[in-house]
């Protein structure tokens, strides 16, 4: 599905990314973690194609397709899909209104008539129902006025609405209690398929227990230094960042 | 000959056409004087310094309409608030269409300025309110008092509350030319009665027309007054838009201006507070583009204590648009408690883009809170980034930013078909769809 091979890359002229290699199969759910700083949200932002970024050298692939030349909107029009760690408040645009727009905007660029307004209807109240979203919220301005648990529920909701093949989940579980971190966890989970695959960045181990890595990565100044399952993110929860920059070192 | 010139030798011409034993010949022949001393405004003016009309002021206009125009209802409904029930005062080329118009005296009077200065009745609110706030000084507003002819004259009265918004609404076709046209409003509301105002321009095809509009609005105490200008003409129609509020004690007083489209738009908008516990409000979203022009001039005049204005204009401006913010605030030194608050923020589309903006601040009071804060940006790349991650392509996240921008300002409209209509306009504007609510 995804490919990074040897990814290098900046932002205002400092190397952030330096040598990224990553292999993402469909069905898997891959972890990143590390310490702050480390690169983590850097190597998301690059891959949904945020132009802030410059990538220096590499090339990132999904289904064999070179990503490089495209556009964040072409990005997700191929299947992918960020989720932020600090969802971007909307006024005036409802919840409804903007998951519309993006579906309808993805149809288009594939040659698609708008969806059916009864279809969207019918496809909004289930993914909202999964992920416990009431009716009233939905007809509220995007991000406008929602705690961090309603922000993170809302980014998994439009995940479920636009079901990309490739979803980033950055950061998803700061901001959330416990039991809204559940309801994301399930939302993710019941969303999973052999089709499509999942990269959760995360800086703990917390939300691993609920939605379980297939394998798990930890980034260190820019790179990938060290790879393993899911018993890798208990050990660092156990011991910490450390022994990792030590071992990097 | 040039327009001033034209303006003076027509004025007799203009005057015997009319009543010449007019209660009002006396004001319209000084006034006459006023602007032939002050003659129009240049950019050596510090009022107009950032807006000129040289190229307006070269078109040979006509200068009183000469015929009636008819259009028919279906080609222009869509000009009008159509979904609720309204009074209506409608103007074709200046002149009044009873055929489009549905006016009242049934409780209110919303009737036309020509009866309301021509009939005995009217008289004692004509000699009270009619050109007392209106500036003798400024040379546009003195050349609309010495053409005084028709307009929207709306009368509230006492405890009344207008149980449907006016209209009022000018139409122009292109049937004669460059066409001047000085529409004179006068609205009188009275101690606890409420009116709600829409107002609009229309140019019905491509011709040079100049709206020269001079409005006194009087509202009493207590009285509840929410006025909206819609300003979204073609391309070759401009405007200047002379309005005056003087509000008594514990009146609330707020008037709306949405700007989309013309040639050049200047807004002359005066508050004078003469009471205590008033609340102002000024409001205005532009959204323009190519060479459009839009110039806001308020100014308040807080003269009493304890009363508050707030003024919110938002701006966004692409290709070789300008935009104009001015906004005087005095504070009178008896004054005291006044709160005055002032922002204007603006979007540049486009590096060709222009906004001269200025907040004036004259306090002479020392208790009190008065704020203003102006922004010029571009729209936010983290939001740019977030909307496109979502497949909205560039242009279309541009127009939902732009659109999230302004919105905040239409919270204060009160009518939801007019809140409804502008966000229809500004998302038109925009090239964004908006509001097909599931």
């Amino acid at each position: 599905m995804l490919t990074v091979k040897n990814l290098y890359a900046s932002v205002e002229g400092k190397e952030i990314l330096r040598g990224i290699n990553l292999q993402v199969n469909p069905g898997e759910v891959h972890a990143i973690m590390g310490p702050n700083g480390s690169g983590k949200s850097t190597l998301s932002a690059v891959i949904a194609g945020n132009e802030d970024y410059l990538v220096e050298k590499g090339e990132i692939t999904l289904n064999g397709e070179d990503l490089s030349e495209d556009d964040a909107e072409q990005r997700a029009h191929k299947g992918v899909f960020l989720s932020f760690q600090y969802p971007v408040e909307i006024p005036g645009v409802t919840v409804t209104n903007f998951i519309k727009t993006a579906i309808n905007a993805s149809r288009k660029a594939k040659g698609l008539e708008d969806m059916p307004a009864k279809d969207m209807l019918k496809n909004i109240r289930e993914k909202a129902a999964l992920l416990e979203i009431d009716s009233k919220f939905l007809s509220r301005s995007l991000n406008e006025g929602f705690s961090g648990g309603e922000k993170k529920r809302n980014e998994i909701f439009q995940m479920a609405m636009l079901e990309p093949k490739l979803a980033i989940l950055d950061e998803t579980d700061s901001g959330l209690d416990i039991d809204a971190l559940k309801i994301v966890a399930h939302g993710v989970n019941k969303l999973k398929s052999k089709d499509n695959a999942v990269i959760v960045i995360t800086h703990y181990q917390r939300l691993l227990d609920h939605i379980v890595p297939d394998f798990v990565h930890v980034l260190h100044n820019g790179r990938i230094v060290k790879s393993g399952t899911k018993e890798l993110a208990h050990e660092l929860e156990a011991k910490g960042y450390d022994w990792i920059k030590q071992l990097a070192d | 000959m040039d327009l001033k010139e034209k303006l003076i030798s027509s004025f007799m011409a203009f005057e015997e056409q009319l009543d010449l034993s007019s209660p009002i010949h006396e004001m319209r022949t000084s006034s006459l004087k006023q602007f032939e001393k002050l003659g129009f405004p240049t950019k050596k003016h510090e009022a107009w310094k950032y807006t000129s009309l040289a190229k307006l002021l070269k078109n040979d206009y006509s200068i009183f309409p000469k015929k009636e125009t008819v259009i028919e209802l279906k080609d222009v409904k869509k000009y009008f608030l159509y979904d609720i029930d309204t009074y209506k005062i409608v103007f074709i080329d200046g002149i009044y269409s009873p055929f489009l118009s549905d006016t009242t005296h049934d409780g209110i009077d919303v009737c036309l300025m020509s009866s309301a200065l021509s009939k005995d009745k009217y008289k004692a609110t004509i000699d009270k309110h009619f050109n007392t706030i209106a500036n003798q000084n400024d040379s546009l507003t003195a050349l609309n008092t010495s053409f005084t002819k028709e307009g929207a004259y709306i009368h509230i009265f006492k405890s009344v509350v207008a149980e449907k918004p006016i209209q009022i609404i000018h139409f122009s076709t292109s049937d004669q030319g460059p066409m001047l046209l000085q529409p004179r409003n006068l609205i009188v509301v009275e101690e606890n009665a409420q009116v709600q105002i829409f107002e609009r321009h229309q140019s019905l095809n491509q011709h040079q027309v100049l709206t020269n509009s001079v409005t006194e609005i009087f509202a009493s105490e207590n009285a509840l007054v929410d006025y909206y200008k819609v300003q979204n003409d073609l391309d070759d129609a401009s405007i200047i838009d002379n309005t005056y509020v003087a509000q008594k004690a514990k009146s609330h007083v707020s008037v709306h201006t949405f700007s989309f489209g013309g040639q050049l738009i200047r807004n002359n908008l005066n508050f004078f507070q003469k009471g205590e516990y008033i609340d102002s409000t000024m409001k205005g979203i532009t959204i323009i583009g190519e060479k459009q022009h839009v110039d806001h001039y308020t100014l308040v005049e807080h003269a009493q204590p304890n009363c508050e204005s707030h003024q919110d204009y938002k701006g966004i401006y692409a290709d070789k648009s300008v935009g104009v913010f001015n906004g005087k605030i005095y504070v009178n030194q008896i004054a005291q408690k006044t709160n005055a608050f002032q922002k204007n923020n603006n979007i540049l589309l486009d590096d060709t883009a222009t906004i001269n903006t200025k907040p004036q601040l004259e306090i002479f009071a020392d208790d009190v809170k008065c704020s203003h804060g102006c922004t010029i940006g571009q729209l936010d790349k983290d939001a740019m980034f977030y909307l496109r991650s979502r497949g909205i392509p560039k242009k279309e996240a541009k127009g939902l930013l732009t659109y999230a921008f302004a919105n905040n300002v239409l919270e204060s409209v009160k009518i939801p078909a007019i809140k409804s209509r502008i966000n229809k306009l500004i998302a038109n504007k925009l090239g964004v769809s908006i509001g097909h609510d599931l």
